[in-house]
């Protein structure tokens, strides 16, 4: 257990990988979704033959991946949203080794960008707006949630190509590693 | 930790587990298409939200200045023969039927239904695509019918059965609803064809898929494992959720 004084905790580890696999499963599912209608609009309605925001340079013919697209999407969400409460209780924020600039990107990541897009998904929600009217009506409506969800997701995903690339830059093998095993790289 | 140990810990939490299950159910907090991977989000989701939406609080309305200039149409009116025949003549032979776990069967024409106090709501649809809408709907509640009809106390959903395949049900905190209709009228007009005449049902705080259209009859129940395949709804066997409260 020496190693662990130096390297990743368990706890960050474990979260981490849920987390990835989570937030794949999001990506993937949420893209089945929009492809049923990847056009956004802005207040409360949006349908085909009125104004948009703006459409996507995508066919409105996949709509038959929306059922498997849902129900992967809400499941990943939960374990998402789960998982994410364990991440960001277990402190990884106090750890020293991160620098100022990668400590305010993964606070706005984790406190702001990832709770918008669980909060707007909310918003989408007939049953909880029926109940918590606010959790909608501070966005404008039901159609500038689903907009900033879409936003909001796109910025995360932004995230982790930058994640990915600093990785990469910094050792990939090793840092793999260290995220696995628990063993910290050097610097 | 002993195997002994182990094996004991494992029982209990297995116990418990299934203890768990049986009071969720009791409470009305699993949804029929728990089954798989999937049927724990859905477990979850519904779970959750029977917690939090328990009082019964309205869907937001709005004002007419707000109703959608357009309103798009999924799917097709009903070939079925019947349906086709009762549409031609103008549905003055349309029955509701509503049966199950009642104390007294109804059958409904459309007029004793327009007869029956109505309400009516200008209230935000979405579909499940992506798309939404606002529209001023007018039926009677789905709980005045059920009231007349007498529900029996151990009744838990009611099924609504349309002239084509897709058969819906909701629970009855949903069946219960104020704002849970059997609507006729669309904007203040009869209820066009396309949108499910001559009676739809209208669910407000689900998905637009559970609000059926082409109503036939109504048939009140405890238990939906012997209808269909037994996932609740049409919408599962199609691999669409049953609940769509999100």
């Amino acid at each position: 257990m020496a190693d662990s004084t130096h390297g990743h905790p368990a706890i960050v580890r474990f979260t981490h990988w849920i987390n990835t696999l989570s937030f794949l499963a999001l990506v993937v599912s949420g893209v089945a979704i929009l492809l049923a209608h990847p056009r956004f609009y802005w207040g409360e309605t949006g349908v085909v033959g009125g104004p948009s925001l703006f459409d996507l340079p995508l066919p409105f013919i996949l709509t038959g991946q929306t059922g498997w697209g849902r129900y992967l999407h809400f499941l990943a969400a939960w374990v998402f949203v789960i998982n994410g409460l364990l991440y960001v209780s277990s402190g990884i924020f106090s750890r020293a080794f991160y620098s100022r600039p990668q400590r305010i990107t993964y606070l706005a990541v984790t406190l702001v960008l990832a709770p918008l897009t669980v909060w707007t998904g909310l918003a989408m929600s007939p049953a909880l707006t029926s109940v918590y009217p606010s959790i909608v009506t501070v966005f404008g409506g039901q159609q500038s949630a689903r907009t900033i969800h879409f936003f909001a997701a796109d910025m995360l995903v932004l995230f982790l190509l930058v994640h990915i690339t600093m990785v990469s830059l910094a050792g990939f093998t090793s840092h793999m590693r260290g995220m696995i095993t628990g063993n910290e790289p050097a610097g | 930790m002993t195997r002994r140990k182990l094996i004991t810990t494992g029982l209990a939490g297995a116990s418990a587990l299934a203890v768990a299950a049986r009071i969720a159910d009791r409470y009305g907090l699993i949804p029929p298409d728990h089954g798989g991977i999937y049927g724990i989000g859905e477990t979850l989701t519904y779970g959750a939200q029977r917690l939090l939406t328990a009082h019964h609080s309205l869907a937001r309305e709005f004002n007419r200045s707000q109703i959608s200039k357009v309103i798009p149409v999924n799917g097709d009116p009903p070939e079925h023969e019947t349906y086709q025949r009762l549409l031609a003549g103008g549905f003055t032979e349309w029955r509701l039927n509503v049966g199950g776990m009642v104390a007294r069967p109804l059958s409904l024409s459309l007029a004793q239904l327009k007869a029956l106090p109505s309400r009516t709501q200008i209230t935000h649809q979405a579909c499940e695509e992506g798309w939404s809408f606002i529209a001023e709907w007018t039926g009677v509640p789905v709980s005045y019918v059920l009231n007349l009809a007498g529900v029996h106390p151990g009744a838990k959903y009611v099924v609504f059965f349309p002239f084509d395949t897709s058969w819906e049900s909701i629970d009855m905190p949903d069946a219960l609803h104020p704002q849970t209709l059997l609507a006729y009228g669309l904007n203040g007009k009869e209820l066009p064809t396309p949108h499910g005449a001559p009676v739809r049902l209208r669910v407000a705080s689900q998905l637009g898929y559970k609000s059926v259209k082409y109503l036939s009859h109504i048939t009140v129940t405890d238990t939906l494992k012997n209808i269909g395949k037994g996932l609740g709804s049409y919408s599962p066997e199609i691999g669409y959720s049953w609940y769509a409260g999100i």
